[in-house]
């Protein structure tokens, strides 16, 4: 028996050995010389892999200009694919280091989960896709049709308050994951689809015959999707809102990837500023002063970002609406960098 | 002389210390200690630690509105409902699931696994063939099968198949119409009770008669007409006043009426066929393990196949049989945690899927998903212990 415990004291002993004190993201990055991003399964133009494994999309390119501001290499970043259940989790835990997969930013989220938002980088709002035969044109007409929606996300409880709110009964269809969701909807299980305004035009791509589905024309509710970090990291923090902020101001001066080199040799303050000739803004950030020459060299604005993946010549057709640049009526606002 | 027992009794000197059995205490106190030590450290840590992330834990989330749907619920439950609620509802389905999949997998087993010895060529291969086909294809594969192989086959509710007495079939579901019991319907649960009460008087009555005398009793036809006919003059006797709900097309679906969604009979009729292909092997390796001397002895008396089987070569191979049994039943439960991926609100999905999202409590809401699938099987294999213990032989 003498021979059994001592070994069982030790192995107690170390399992409750404090757990070392989390070192703050940035050094973490730094150490393992690449990001590590949480990421979609698979949405069309915001995160999915290609059809040679390379991610790409509007978040993943985001993803990449942290990675460019850290490293000044967009291809230093690796892409877990989390499902809505377990992406809170994963970034939680410290298996991610940020979460770029239009998340919405929530009270709860916020202040519940340990997390933070950095930023709203894609203004939308949740939406339906029926059947044109259906012959319905408005929302209001769905009492008493099935829904399918992904579980666990806001998408499920804003369809509850707004049938609730209108008086309409409907039968919710919920599956974990989206592909499952596009899936039963195509099948005929459900009668109408819903999620982002985003994410219905990507996934309309995905339907046998998209040209027989309709998105209906109203918007219940606000869907502000942006990262999320760790809280109590704040240097991590205002690392990827800067980035945004960076992307935004760059596009609001004209700086563009095609010309950001002669842009670099201007006279305005204001760019010089962005592109880091002058002033020392990267170095109090944890990051060298160029920074921002980095991002727009190798990822673009904001706007480059948008038109790329989903924007207008784009197979989802996106058009910039409410994240058009403030100047030009929009909501997207970057931080000015002085 | 002196026994050995006297000098393991005596104490020596410093006895306490080499006394055996004081030892025996002493270490297992301190082990028992250091467990609860270590469960207390790690419980203490963790809730430390989510407290330092800024991470809400306790399980005060239980009382906050859930603001979600759910499709299938047994209970009322509506989106202003609280999680404790949401919680509930899942935990019945996956209930619901588990006793009507145990039910039928286990008749659907026994059947298959005594086909598979059956004298006749063709119904052992096909026996066969059922098991060897389903036991070799994952579960999750063969539910995403049934639920699309069974949805795609389905019509639009606007061209439902009507099977008559007011049924209808499409893709939403099955939707039957359904009774409403109207006043003076106590009559009706009375007779219910009465008769099942009756039923099993009969069968301990007809069992001691032939006990006794050797004349046998039909107690099954007795049963039946017992179940069936007191109910209705019960009815009868309060004038039926029974409606029925009849389901309506309206709209979209069927307004009225219960439904049977697909989702609910994919999963079913996976976890059912999956599970019946491994206790059809249970029952043939029990039916085996009878000694074939058992079968010859009741041929010899004039017994022939079917009476054999039930009266003497199944009662003793029950005792092979039903400790394997008790797994398959537990695997049926876990199993039915697949239902995620076909929409099948169980306790997984509702629970540990979106609760979990929605508040972000991983940890307490796995612990206690866990702790219940726990309790769960424990229940099941501490009854399927007493039915094991009273098929047991009585050894001298």
């Amino acid at each position: 028996m003498r021979n059994k415990i001592l070994p069982l004291v030790l192995g107690a002993a170390l399992g409750v050995a404090a757990t070392a004190a989390h070192a703050d993201t940035l050094s973490d990055v730094k150490a393992k010389g690449f990001l590590q991003c949480g990421a979609n399964t698979g949405l069309l133009g915001f995160g999915s892999p290609d059809d040679k494994g390379e991610w790409k999309g509007f978040d993943v390119d985001f993803c990449r200009a942290i990675a460019t501001a850290v490293f000044n290499d967009p291809t230093k970043v690796k892409f877990t694919p989390l499902t809505a259940k377990e992406r809170f989790t994963a970034l939680q835990s410290g298996e991610v280091d940020v979460l770029v997969r239009n998340t919405t930013w929530t009270l709860s989220r916020d202040s519940q989960m340990g997390l933070i938002f950095a930023g709203v980088n894609y203004y939308d709002g949740q939406g339906f896709m029926v059947r044109k035969s259906l012959g319905i044109s408005s929302a209001l007409e769905l009492s008493g049709a099935s829904v399918c929606v992904q579980t666990g996300t806001t998408t499920e409880l804003n369809l509850a308050d707004y049938f609730r709110t209108n008086g309409m009964q409907f039968n919710p269809v919920v599956f974990e994951k989206s592909d499952e969701v596009v899936q039963a909807y195509d099948a005929g299980r459900c009668d109408a689809f819903t999620t982002d305004a985003s994410g219905l035009y990507a996934e309309r791509l995905k339907l046998t015959n998209p040209a027989d589905h309709m998105v209906l024309p109203e918007i219940i509710s606000k869907e502000p999707l942006g990262p999320v970090v760790r809280q109590g990291d704040d240097k991590w923090l205002t690392i990827v809102k800067w980035t945004h902020y960076v992307m935004l101001d760059a596009e609001e001066a004209g700086v563009t990837s095609k010309n950001v080199d002669e842009m670099k040799s201007s006279a305005n303050p204001d760019i010089k500023r962005i592109l880091g000739t002058e002033g020392a803004f990267g170095e109090p950030l944890g990051l060298t002063n160029d920074f921002g020459y980095n991002i727009i060299k190798a990822v673009g604005n904001y706007g480059e970002v948008f038109d790329r993946n989903i924007g207008p010549d784009t197979p989802l057709g996106i058009s910039r609406g409410l994240n058009a640049l403030w100047t030009k009526g929009g909501l997207q606002y970057g931080m000015p960098v002085r | 002389m002196a026994l050995q027992q006297d000098i393991d009794d005596a104490p020596r000197s410093g006895s306490l210390l080499y006394d055996p059995r004081v030892r025996g205490i002493f270490f297992q106190t301190v082990l028992i200690v250091l467990v609860v030590f270590f469960i207390y450290e790690a419980a203490s840590n963790a809730i430390q630690n989510l407290q330092r992330q800024n991470i809400a834990s306790g399980f005060g989330f239980f009382e906050t509105t859930a603001g979600f749907s759910i499709s299938q619920h047994l209970i009322s439950y509506s989106p202003t409902s609280t999680y404790g609620r949401a919680f509930i509802v899942g935990l019945l389905n996956t209930l619901l699931v588990a006793a009507i999949g145990i039910f039928l997998a286990t008749i659907i087993g026994f059947v298959v696994g005594i086909a598979r010895l059956s004298s006749n060529w063709l119904i052992s291969r096909l026996a066969a063939a059922y098991v060897e086909v389903i036991r070799n294809v994952p579960l999750l594969l063969q539910l995403l099968f049934w639920y699309f192989a069974v949805l795609k086959s389905l019509p639009s509710p606007r061209d439902s198949v009507d099977l008559g007495l007011g049924a209808y079939l499409n893709i939403r579901g099955l939707v039957v119409p359904r009774p409403v019991f109207g006043p003076g319907s106590m009559l009706f649960d009375v007779a219910v009770v009465v008769a099942i009460v009756a039923i099993v008087v009969i069968h301990r009555w007809a069992r001691k008669r032939q006990m006794a005398t050797g004349q046998q009793f039909p107690v099954f036809w007795t049963g039946l007409a017992l179940i069936i006919g007191l109910p209705l003059i019960g009815l009868a006797l309060a004038g039926f006043p029974v409606t029925f709900d009849m389901p309506e097309l309206k709209g979209f679906n069927f307004v009225g009426g219960t439904t049977l969604e697909p989702e609910f009979v994919a999963l079913l009729l996976g976890l059912t066929l999956y599970t019946a292909s491994f206790i059809a092997e249970i029952v043939r390796a029990g039916i085996k393990a009878v000694s074939h001397g058992q079968t010859e002895a009741a041929n010899a008396l004039g017994l022939r196949g079917g009476y054999t089987l039930r009266l003497v070569v199944v009662p003793q191979a029950m005792r092979v049989i039903i400790p394997p049994l008790t797994n398959q039943y537990l695997n049926l439960t876990k199993n039915s945690s697949l239902a995620v991926a076909i929409g099948y609100p169980d306790l997984v999905s509702v629970f540990a899927g979106t609760v979990l999202n929605q508040t972000g409590q991983a940890v307490e809401v796995i612990f206690i998903t866990m702790l219940v699938y726990l309790t769960i099987s424990l229940i099941t294999s501490s009854l399927m212990n007493w039915f094991n213990l009273r098929m047991a032989l009585v050894e001298r």
